[in-house]
């Protein structure tokens, strides 16, 4: 047997370990934590089309194909081929397991009015028929559908009960795993009353059809010795066999990212702290009619094609051929991207299929692309394919899922004028991590579109308001201009910024005129003071001329005298001359 | 009638192994044969423990059945045939029973 792993490892560490066989089926393993009892008789009922057969016929398909056990259909309603052509539909390919020795089918036919009962009699050629069976192909899953038949072939219902009650425990003897189908009965599990032969497990399954849509669903009864998933949980048969969907994840233990990814609007951008949005987290886009939720998810969608990442829109309202005109109009090219195979737009009326079905469809594109980022537009669409709370329950679900693949979600909600704002009709708010509310300010005449951030789980983001422009190159984000009139957008907010701006021209018109007088008062004391300086500058040549004068006479007049003196000499006769020579010998 | 070979009657009895039901079934077949259809019979009992892919056939579920193969169209009788009428009645020998009080 190829060993598969547990989905969830802490059951199978408990006290009493019980043995399971997983059946393969997606999400039935994970609602019976590890799947059937194996070794022991299942009882799967629920009324007619419900899918018995068929969740019968996988658990023995996938059991051959991938757990290497072989097993053996007794089959009391459909032959062989009928069977075959049925689950065909599914992508199995009975035929060839037959040819294979994997599966063995062998359709048990009784026809009440070819059969006369004379005596005793006991179903030992059943039991014949089916140990044979098994022993063929070494069969260790067996399935009986629906064993109830024989009510209606046989008439002696004290030996069927008895035989029946042998039946299943000779399979438990035999080790063999088997599913046991019966068909719902009025205040009881089955018509015939098989839940009290087999009380190991018992699994109900259900088609409901609520507004004439259909959703099937599946619960776990009883599960003896192990514990279980106890909700109903919504079922799809699909092209590729049955998915159950557990309602909510067993656990909440996903990662959670540290990386922040950019909206595609810078402005908003900076509202979260200037990083954007955290990887990974769920982003609520909800708004009134016309407030630019696609649009803003088409900037998120850009930006994340524009990384290189991957996207898948899904779309409810609007074609993708409409969607990528509209977002032209604002100057985002989404066709590029497609072209480039980043995105991928998946667009289906809510109406087409059930809300089980959606959610399917949605985990599949998701499988099968990988994106980074899924866009949801809008989720309160898919109101119309199931009630305000299984809405809810499957958004939930969604949400969990995309959580756990580590996909960034951005979900728009569409709310009407006449609900609470901070309300979402399907209350998935407290689900989402970043809560972008988009809403119309009429004022002036005018509706303009405003933008603010009601939550952001673990970001510093801006408690403002802002306008949200939808330009020719995209969606711009502009303050919003809170005067004393209160909060003005639009043309209010146009004139009264042409107010401030004037005024502040104004303003520096005035100091221009005040700096141009200053300067020139300054030029004019400039100019006062060089002429004093050139006043200055003249006194004191002149007075140094003056002086110099003066100090010329001053010479001049000592000159005089000397000579003056030297010629008063000289009259008197050489005297002086004699006299020095004289007096000196 | 005569000229066709073989007998005209044509029986299977499938049991599983001697039990008493078994044994029961094969006598009480054979004194019904031998009281009503004497001569122109033949039973061929077919034990499923022994022969086990032949249960698939004839479509056996219950134990022991009769089935009669000819004259057609095949009818099917189980039990251990101890009660007489019915087989009569599984086999057209005789008409259904309020007829057959009669």
């Amino acid at each position: 047997m190829r060993p598969v792993k547990p989905k969830t490892p802490h059951i199978e560490e408990g006290s009493s370990w019980l043995p399971k066989c997983p059946t393969g089926i997606r999400g039935l393993d994970e609602i019976t934590l590890g799947g059937l009892p194996r070794g022991r008789p299942t009882l799967v009922c629920g009324g007619a089309g419900c899918g018995k057969t068929l969740l019968g016929m996988e658990f023995l398909v996938r059991g051959a194909n991938e757990f290497d056990e072989p097993g053996v259909c007794l089959s009391f309603e459909e032959t062989a081929e009928e069977l075959t052509a049925n689950v065909a539909s599914l992508g199995f390919d009975v035929a060839a397991l037959i040819a294979r020795k994997k599966l063995v089918i062998d359709h048990i036919f009784i026809d009440r009015s070819l059969i006369e009962e004379a005596g005793e009699y006991d179903l030992e050629a059943l039991f014949i028929r089916l140990s044979l069976a098994v022993e063929s192909i070494g069969a260790k899953r067996v399935l009986l559908d629906s064993v109830e038949a024989l009510f209606a072939g046989l008439k002696n219902k004290a030996v069927l009960r008895s035989e029946l009650h042998r039946l299943f425990h000779w399979l438990k003897e035999k080790g063999l795993t088997a599913i046991v189908t019966g068909e719902s009965g009025q205040g009881t599990l089955t018509r015939h009353g098989l839940e009290e032969y087999i009380s190991d497990c018992v699994i109900v399954l259900d088609n409901r059809i609520t507004e004439t849509v259909l959703t099937r669903r599946l619960r776990v009864v009883k599960y003896r010795g192990s514990t279980h998933g106890t909700n109903e949980y919504p079922f799809l048969i699909e092209n590729d066999g049955i998915s159950v969907l557990p309602v909510t994840s067993i656990e909440l233990k996903y990662a959670a990212s540290n990386e922040r990814i950019s909206t595609g609007i810078r402005a908003l951008d900076s509202m979260f702290g200037g990083k954007g949005c955290f990887r990974a987290s769920s982003i609520l886009v909800s708004g009134t009619a016309g407030t630019g939720k696609t649009s803003l998810s088409a900037h998120f969608v850009d930006a994340a094609c524009a990384r290189g990442e991957r996207c898948v829109f899904f779309s409810f309202e609007e074609s993708p051929n409409q969607i990528i005109r509209n977002m032209l109009s604002i100057g985002i090219d989404l066709g590029r991207w497609v072209k480039k195979g980043l995105l991928r737009f998946q667009a289906a009326r809510p109406t087409t299929f059930g809300l089980e079905m959606h959610l399917v469809k949605i985990h599949k594109i998701i499988k099968e692309t990988d994106p980074s980022v899924v866009v949801v537009d809008p989720v309160t669409a898919l109101l119309h394919s199931g009630s305000a709370s299984e809405t809810t329950s499957m958004l939930l679900r969604l949400i969990d899922y995309l959580k756990e693949k580590q996909i960034t979600a951005l979900l728009t909600t569409l709310t009407s004028g006449s609900d609470a704002q901070e309300q979402t009709t399907v209350e998935i708010s407290s689900l989402a991590d970043t809560w972008i509310l988009l809403r119309d300010i009429e004022s002036g005449g005018e509706r303009n579109r405003g933008l603010y951030i009601l939550k952001a789980r673990g970001i510093a983001h801006s408690n403002q308001i802002r306008e949200f422009l939808l330009t020719d190159h995209g969606a711009e984000l502009r303050e919003v201009y809170l005067g004393e009139a209160g909060l003005l957008t639009g043309s209010a907010r146009v004139t009264q910024e042409a107010k401030d701006a004037s005024s502040a021209l104004w303003t520096g018109q005035e100091t221009a005129r005040k700096q141009l007088l200053h300067e020139r008062k300054r030029k004019a004391l400039e100019a006062q003071i060089a002429a004093l300086q050139l006043d200055l500058e003249t006194e004191q040549q002149e007075s140094r001329q003056l002086i110099a004068q003066e100090e010329r006479n001053l010479k001049k007049g000592e000159q005089d005298r000397s000579e003056m003196a030297r010629s008063r000499s000289a009259n008197a006769g050489d005297g002086k001359s004699a006299k020095a020579r004289g007096g000196g010998k | 009638m005569s000229r066709t070979p073989g007998p005209k009657w044509m029986l299977k009895l499938y049991v599983a192994g001697q039990t008493p039901k078994s044994l029961l079934a094969v006598a009480n077949l054979k004194r019904i044969c031998e009281e009503h259809l004497a001569g122109q019979y033949q039973i061929e009992v077919i034990d499923l423990l022994k022969n086990p892919q032949l249960a698939a056939g004839d479509q056996i579920l219950a134990l022991p059945t009769v089935v009669r193969k000819l004259p057609e169209p095949v009818r099917t009788i189980i039990g251990d045939l101890s009660n007489t009428e019915r087989v009569l009645v599984g086999l057209d020998l005789r008409t259904r029973p309020a007829k057959a009080v009669l």
